[in-house]
């Protein structure tokens, strides 16, 4: 019951501000893993310069929800629509939307036989065509911004975790996306190194890039996200801005999770 | 601490002791360091290692001793028949080999002509060393000869276009062995990698036909592959072309390898987390750039000593050849011990054959090794 009511809110806030500026829109979304059904009547709207935070308990189909924004995953029913394209089997439709798509990994997923350097122009040379020279100048500034411009010519598994991290959101905005898929960035890191990471996250908020981040970092979600949304069972149980989400938690399940994980 | 650094000579007193202070950095007592202390507590530690260690030592000399003598000191190094080596020395009859040397080298190649295969020869170090040298400069124009340093060399090999045809049929010795091997690792990797690559392909067609091509290649004996390319490929092509025999085994040789190539690719592809793939697509690479500039390279260096043994193995092999009556270094070998002149000296013959076979593949395994160091990023 709550339920309903949570979204029939949130919805009504959503439609006040509809128009041109929804960047991705997913109306009716299941995707099944064999004969598991991991996402189930996704609805979600997200508009331009957005900052969503997506919570729930382990196994609730969160990053398998992001993933399915830029095809690592395939869905088997209902519309995502991404910048006012729609992923289907089409190959060039997936290329579009994965250069405006830009995705920071649990693991960082670096490339470990290529310098930090070379990682970052790897895309753009590669997929966007742009000189080399250009290219690392467009990688140079974005390791500035994450603040590590002097591991350039290292190897990934010289850096800590952290700087791994950072590494791999550089390469992302190298890319020019215009929207950021995170995916728990900060959960395989060594607490004294999520600050780093988190502030980098902070800084690129604060620059209006559209953001949607898997995890678990509850103060991240307090003073970054517009909107909360959590998630249970591959169900979308309750969203709302995070002020309302935290101190006021509609469904019992959300109330459940949130006791669990604010507890100490 | 400045009048430490001022006094750089220790002050000795009257009974040779150092003055408070001045006690120089010396090295611990041999006793407890250096190889004078590693010998004592590692080769004379008990006993038993002692009389271990002094039976090592007596073996290793009686061995290197006979061997140094039989191949150098008591060698006789020319002459014209065995008994020429003999009354000159009783060691190993070096001189059957120089004596033979251009025919182990050349095979039946003619003689005016070697020359040809000197400069293939040449060219062939030319070529190969930008494909091993990274850093090299003018790499990029440097390749583009080594791609076409096979073409180069069937010309210089074969002949036509100006130079004197040369049947393969005379083809033999040193240069069969490096011909078929040359070819064989160069056109089997690429080949190992398509294959690998269509082996996880997700269109079926392709899978099943890798999956079978390698299957029956590894399947069968490179012997029986060899019979079929000598007896049975003749059937299959319209009668009358003349499709050489030296062609037909460097097909079977290079297609042999690639099949064994491709299932050691198979497992460096499959040591490549799934993350890679994942942040190459997210990324918006197209399936050959993230296989070419994200996950070969990966895969290829997890697989270097597969690779290699391959390629060492496939080098060995070129010795099969004697089967469908081609005489490689080891054939020449065997038919010149046949020389009622020469006889009873096969194992000069073998030594000298094993060797060549030694230098060329241990050359690769330490290049190989020499690879993976320079590789190595700390991952």
């Amino acid at each position: 019951m709550a339920d309903t009511e949570s979204r029939t809110e949130t919805d009504a806030q959503i439609e006040s501000s509809k128009g041109e500026d929804d960047i991705i829109k997913i109306v009716a979304m299941h995707k099944w893993f064999g004969e598991f059904h991991v996402l189930k009547d996704i609805n979600l709207t997200i508009k331009a310069q957005e900052r969503i935070v997506v919570c729930g308990p382990s196994g609730s189909g969160k990053s398998t929800l992001i993933r399915c924004i830029n095809r690592l995953e395939e869905h088997q029913k209902g519309q995502i629509i991404v910048d006012g394209i729609e992923l289907t089997n089409d190959l060039k439709n997936i290329d579009l939307i994965r250069r405006e798509v830009g995705i920071v990994f649990q693991h960082f997923n670096l490339f470990p036989h290529l310098t930090v350097l070379e990682n970052l122009t790897l895309g753009p040379i590669w997929v966007r065509n742009t000189p080399k020279k250009e290219a690392e100048e467009l990688a140079m500034k974005y390791l500035v911004r994450v603040k590590i411009p002097e591991q350039a010519a290292k190897f990934p598994g010289q850096l800590s975790g952290g700087q791994q991290q950072r590494v791999a959101i550089a390469r992302s905005l190298c890319m020019n996306p215009k929207i950021m898929l995170f995916d728990e960035p900060t959960s395989a890191l060594d607490p004294e190194m999520i600050k780093e990471v988190l502030d980098v996250m902070i800084e690129l908020a604060e620059t209006g890039m559209t953001m949607i981040v898997v995890t678990h970092e509850m103060g991240f979600a307090k003073t970054v996200a517009h909107r909360v949304i959590f998630m249970d069972e591959g169900e979308i149980i309750e969203q709302n801005e995070p002020h309302e989400f935290f101190n006021n938690p509609r469904h019992d399940r959300t109330k459940m999770f949130l006791s669990q994980i604010l507890a100490h | 601490m400045t009048l430490g650094k001022e006094e750089k000579t220790p002050a000795v007193t009257e009974d040779g002791g150092y003055l408070p202070g001045t006690h120089p950095d010396l090295p611990p007592p041999s006793s407890v360091h250096g190889p004078v202390h590693w010998i004592k507590v590692n080769l004379f530690g008990s006993v038993v290692d002692t009389a271990l260690t002094l039976l090592a030592v007596y073996f290793l000399y009686s061995a290197l001793t006979f061997l140094v003598g039989w191949m150098f000191i008591n060698a006789a190094f020319t002459g014209e028949s065995r008994n020429d080596c003999r009354a000159v020395a009783d060691g190993a009859c070096w001189a059957f080999i120089g004596n033979r040397l251009s025919l182990f080298i050349y095979g039946f190649y003619p003689e005016p002509e070697r020359w040809r295969v000197d400069l293939s020869f040449v060219l062939l170090i030319l070529a190969i060393v930008p494909v091993l040298y990274e850093d090299m400069p003018q790499r990029g124009k440097a390749l583009t000869y080594s791609c076409l340093y096979p073409l180069i060399a069937a010309w210089l090999l074969v002949g036509g276009f100006g130079l004197e045809k040369v049947s393969t049929d005379q083809f033999g010795g040193l240069m069969l062995n490096v011909v078929i091997g040359v070819t064989g690792i160069a056109f089997s990797l690429p080949i190992g990698i398509v294959l690998a690559l269509g082996r996880q392909s997700q269109l079926p067609i392709v899978r099943i036909l890798c999956v079978s091509f390698i299957e029956i290649i590894r399947g069968v004996p490179l012997i029986t592959l060899l019979f079929v390319a000598a007896v049975m490929l003749s059937y299959f092509v319209p009668p009358g072309t003349n499709f050489d025999l030296l062609v037909r085994m460097l097909i079977m040789v290079t297609l042999f390898a690639s099949g064994y190539m491709a299932e050691v690719i198979r497992g460096g592809l499959q040591a490549i987390p799934n993350g890679q793939y994942e942040a190459a697509d997210a990324m918006g690479l197209k399936y050959w750039q993230s296989m070419r500039l994200v996950v070969l390279p990966q895969a290829l260096k997890i697989s270097i000593p597969g690779i290699v043994n391959t390629f060492i193995a496939l080098y060995k092999d070129t010795t099969l050849v004697i089967v469908i009556g081609r005489l490689d270094i080891l054939g020449i070998g065997n038919s010149s011990l046949a020389d009622t002149k020469w006889q009873g000296l096969s194992t000069e013959v073998y030594i000298f054959v094993a060797l060549f076979f030694f230098f060329s593949c241990f050359s690769m395994s330490r290049y190989s090794l020499w690879l993976e160091k320079k590789l190595h990023t700390g991952h």
